[in-house]
């Protein structure tokens, strides 16, 4: 029973995975990120999806301030704000923010206020759904952890 | 106020391949913390050296600091957007310091007029973010054949 339990989760776990790359939230750059956690670094891709959490919710937050600015917005700075967002996400397989900020940039590029205003809006509906996606994967992966190291009790005699 | 850079040293076990280098040394000069540790990581992958370190900073003047506190690297990983200095003038102040090691642009931007201006500065290679294990590696290929 215990390992129909973690046989299940597994699948969970490929399932869902799946379906993030069905729907191009993540790509291939998700599995590299898996391929490089290993027995010394066992943590790394939650370590690495954790740093990745802090410093979008960061640069979301100034680039809204930024956007409300009313006067005058500052493009440059924008952009620098989407730079870094589009490393980070690249770098983890996020694709679809990855491409939403390709759109924010362009807008960025042509001084268009409400087009940014639309971008920013859509990478942070990108953003929450791949956030959410992403716990959920790893509560699955966490539950699955568990259920692989509970052991029979032993027999005394 | 620049941060610290870190350095990290991974060795090779013990093996009989006498092809390998027997060290390389990586910086890996970037503002976004993520980038650094996933670098740093690919890096630790490489099975090109007996003994690999990487050090990273977190902007152009703790780069170029670095190399004026004595400090030589076989690579040096560059993003073009850095605060204090952004990564065409480290490069170009590197390059006129005589430092010779693979320079490799490493960024999110795309436009042309963007990889030329750093080229111009004196890159080696520039790469579009994300690095992979693939490309990093194409990189010692390139340093191996210097």
């Amino acid at each position: 029973m215990l390992g129909w339990g973690v046989e299940f989760l597994r699948a969970e776990m490929n399932r869902l995975l799946a379906l993030l790359f069905h729907q191009g939230v993540l790509d291939e750059q998700f599995l590299q990120l898996q391929q490089l956690q290993d027995e010394s670094s066992p943590n790394f891709v939650s370590e690495v999806i954790t740093i990745y959490f802090h410093e979008s919710e960061k640069l979301l937050r100034n680039l809204r301030l930024l956007l409300m600015e009313r006067e005058l917005s500052d493009y440059k700075k924008m952009e620098i704000h989407l730079n870094q967002m589009m490393g980070s996400s690249s770098s983890i397989g996020a694709k679809r923010v990855r491409n939403v900020c390709v759109a924010f940039r362009a807008a960025s590029e042509q001084n268009n206020h409400a087009g940014c205003l639309r971008a920013l809006e859509l990478l942070e509906h990108e953003y929450c759904y791949l956030k959410n996606k992403l716990h959920e994967l790893f509560q699955i992966e966490q539950q699955r952890a568990l259920a692989s190291v509970v052991r029979y009790p032993a027999r005394h005699n | 106020m620049a941060s610290p850079s870190t350095r990290s040293y991974h060795g090779c076990d013990k093996d009989s391949d006498g092809s390998k280098r027997g060290k390389l040394s990586v910086l890996i000069v970037d503002e976004n913390v993520l980038v650094c540790r996933v670098h740093e990581m690919l890096v630790s992958k490489l099975k090109v050296a007996k003994e690999l370190l990487t050090e990273t900073a977190t902007d152009g003047k703790e780069a170029l600091d670095l190399h004026l506190s004595g400090s030589s690297f076989d690579v040096i990983l560059m993003e073009m957007d850095l605060p204090i200095m952004d990564g065409p003038e480290v490069t170009k102040k590197l390059r006129a310091m005589g430092v010779k090691s693979i320079i490799v642009g490493v960024t999110s931007r795309d436009s042309k007029v963007d990889r030329e201006a750093f080229m111009a500065a004196g890159l080696d290679v520039w790469l579009e973010k994300p690095l992979t294990a693939h490309k990093l590696k194409s990189v010692v290929e390139a340093l191996e054949k210097k």
